[in-house]
């Protein structure tokens, strides 16, 4: 433990000071700043704060956290000098890296709100944007932190995280699309909720429209999803995947990292 | 409670005069009839049946506080039925309270509670059958299998009621207020819940619905059909279990109305089918799962409504021709349009949109780019129903992007050409 609090506490304080960082804060300050000035409504805002989450917040968290890795190279290479337990440096490592990203994401995207004040609504909705975009971090963190430690070469690295995003975030969908359409006989309804819980991006991003599209989603087949996520059932199989998600690529990390002759 | 801020001026003056009318009084089987009854639990006169083999023609019966239970009272002489602090009338669930066959009979101020349920005939708390200028107004009425029920009327007034069922299912309740073949009614300031249908019109000519609240019934807050000419303002019909749904019917005028959170996969907000020459003005649409639905709404005139937060604004069937949407505000909503066709037969001009991403360069307050409606996602999960959980993915956010620049699966002309910038007043 002391070895992970140690490890985590140098990357922190690293990460902290990469203009990335503080660009990646900057930018979710201004876009938030900016949509809030034009809409004047920050409903609207958040609104389209859900797509750009969705997008952004896993390419962030999957490019700068291979990128930031492989630059930590020489230091993970001096720590292991020492005696000590991989599987902690690999958790400080993870953490080092995940916990600065989060709270450059929430700081950027709650201040402009918390400045221009909210309401009760606004305020669940806000909430709802924060959590799902700290989860994604958590997630997508985690799978770049396995691809640095996996790929020796930087370059494949590099490619096999942006793979990884376009995947989950674009063609999976568009996969899912195209089951509806040939399978569209059939009652889909219950394969699709499968389906949603394979992706985290998905599952992330059906918990938000549960809040913002509400109307739409009292449809027929909408209910049918409403009900799965509103039941106790539906919350755990989502935080149950959600885990899995960032509990796996940890694991398959840490075995790697153990093995691995630096 | 609203009192109503006024009757039709010509309803209310014909109803006035013809109040005034006595009719000489004719020979009753006790003694001489009375120009006032009172009937009080402990008095004299213990029953409204009673009552009214004594009173005169055009005279009062005035009945005093108190639990009444009778068997169905018949008013068959043109009278005025007054409570005093709402005594109440019980059916017992068994019968008919009232049942007016008589013209200019006045009945206010009562509590009718418990109707009976049948399956082979509609009994209601007030059945008005075959007579004119009757007025109905503040009776409270609880637990009615159907509540005010008109039957071939004319030139009556039901005003500021308050209806409220209390039956679960379908089958054992009824409307809350019922016309049927009936004319020239006003119907005002009434409170209507937990009926079937709210307010339900079949073969219903010129009447005035106004200032009505009908909320929570179990299928429709309005429901109408064949009745042309009528016009409906200021009611709101919130909560029902299939929002309003209004059929076959030329002439209507719809102003002012509030059609909030009817939620469910057949709920409308406003259901259209078979609607030709109406009008549709400064009504509210909020929290429905589908805000107006046109079915074959020929020559609609939709103009200053507001669509807001609603999952499909406006659901337009490729029946309705020559519609017109013209200065409408749409926000917020998760689709403005859908349409089950690639061709355009309505008309938008002047709406907001709040999707719209377009410019305007001259400052004239008019977007300089048209708006197209009906995204592509509306599009694809009209045709596969799942893929509504695909709703703002990435990726149906690039396919709309994609079809925004090159339309293939929208309508092309369906578009406003004169989208507004700002929030339509």
């Amino acid at each position: 433990m002391n070895t992970m609090m140690k490890v985590l506490k140098y990357q922190a304080r690293d990460a902290i000071r990469s203009r990335w960082l503080i660009a990646y804060a900057l930018f979710f300050l201004v876009v938030t700043d900016a949509l809030l000035r034009f809409s004047g409504d920050p409903v609207k805002a958040q609104l389209s704060l859900v797509s750009i989450v969705l997008f952004v917040v896993p390419l962030v968290a999957i490019v700068f956290g291979t990128v930031y890795l492989y630059n930590a190279r020489e230091f993970v290479e001096l720590i292991l000098a020492q005696p000590v337990d991989r599987r902690q440096t690999y958790c400080g490592l993870y953490l080092g890296l995940t916990l600065p990203l989060i709270v450059t994401f929430v700081v950027g995207l709650a201040l402009p709100f918390v400045l221009n004040g909210l309401d009760a609504l606004a305020w669940g909705r806000l909430a709802a944007l924060l959590v799902a975009g700290t989860v994604l971090t958590c997630v997508f963190t985690a799978i770049a932190t396995s691809i640095a430690v996996k790929c020796e070469d930087r370059l494949r690295g590099l490619g096999a995280a942006i793979g990884v995003w376009l995947l989950v975030t674009i063609v999976y969908d568009g996969f899912v699309l195209l089951v509806l359409a040939v399978l569209s006989d059939y009652p889909l309804e219950r394969a699709t909720l499968g389906l949603m819980m394979a992706n985290p991006i998905d599952i992330a991003r059906v918990g938000l429209l549960l809040r913002f599209d509400g109307a739409a989603m009292m449809g027929y087949t909408g209910a049918v999803f409403l009900k799965f996520f509103s039941g106790s059932a539906g919350m755990v199989v989502a935080t149950l995947a959600l885990t899995a998600w960032i509990i796996a690529p940890i694991a398959f990390g840490v075995r790697v990292f153990q093995r691995k002759d630096f | 409670m609203r009192t109503p801020s006024l009757l039709r001026p010509g309803a209310a003056a014909l109803l006035l005069s013809l109040a005034a009318v006595t009719t000489p009084a004719l020979a009753s089987p006790v003694g001489a009839a009375q120009q006032v009854v009172n009937v009080s639990p402990t008095g004299p006169v213990r029953s409204i049946r009673q009552a009214l083999t004594m009173v005169a023609r055009g005279g009062t019966i005035i009945v005093h506080p108190g639990v009444y239970s009778d068997t169905t009272i018949v008013v068959s002489l043109p009278v005025t039925i007054m409570g005093e602090k709402y005594p109440v009338l019980d059916g017992d669930g068994v019968r008919q309270i009232m049942t007016v066959t008589a013209d200019s009979v006045t009945v206010r101020g009562i509590a009718f509670r418990n109707v009976g349920v049948a399956f082979t005939e509609d009994l209601a708390a007030i059945k008005v059958v075959r007579a004119r200028y009757c007025s109905i107004s503040d009776n409270r009425i609880d637990n009615g299998f159907f509540g005010i029920y008109l039957q071939e009327a004319q030139y009556c007034a039901v005003v500021c009621n308050v209806i409220r069922g209390t039956h679960a299912s379908d089958a054992t309740s009824g409307n809350g207020i019922h016309l049927w073949h009936s004319r020239d009614i006003v119907i005002q300031g009434n409170r209507v819940s937990g009926h079937r249908d709210g307010i339900y019109f079949e073969f219903v000519r010129a009447t005035h619905v106004h200032d009505n609240i009908s909320m929570g019934n179990l299928r429709y807050g309005l429901h109408f059909m064949f009745s042309d000419s009528c016009d409906y303002e200021g009611n709101t019909f919130r909560h029902n279990g299939a929002g309003v749904a209004v059929m076959y019917t030329h002439n209507v005028r719809m102003v002012g109305n509030h059609f909030t959170d009817n939620t469910g996969s057949a709920a409308y907000g406003l259901l259209l089918k078979e609607i030709s020459d109406s009008e549709l003005r400064d009504n509210i649409f909020s929290g429905n799962t589908s805000g107006l639905y046109a079915d074959g709404a020929t020559r609609l005139n939709a103009h200053h409504n507001t669509f807001i937060n609603n999952g499909w604004a406006l659901k337009l069937q490729s029946s309705t021709e020559d519609a017109t949407f013209t200065a409408n505000n749409f926000a917020g909503n998760t689709f403005d349009v859908s349409t089950n066709s690639r061709s355009a037969n309505s008309t938008f001009r002047g709406n907001y949109w709040s999707e719209y991403q377009g410019y305007d360069l001259n400052r004239d307050g008019v977007g300089d780019v048209p708006y197209r409606p009906v995204r592509l996602t509306s599009v694809v999960v009209a045709r596969y129903e799942p893929a509504l959980i695909l709703l703002r993915s990435n990726f149906l956010l690039l396919m709309d992007a994609a079809e925004r620049v090159l339309p293939a699966l929208t309508p092309e002309t369906l578009a406003d050409s004169a989208p507004a910038m700002r929030w339509v007043k």
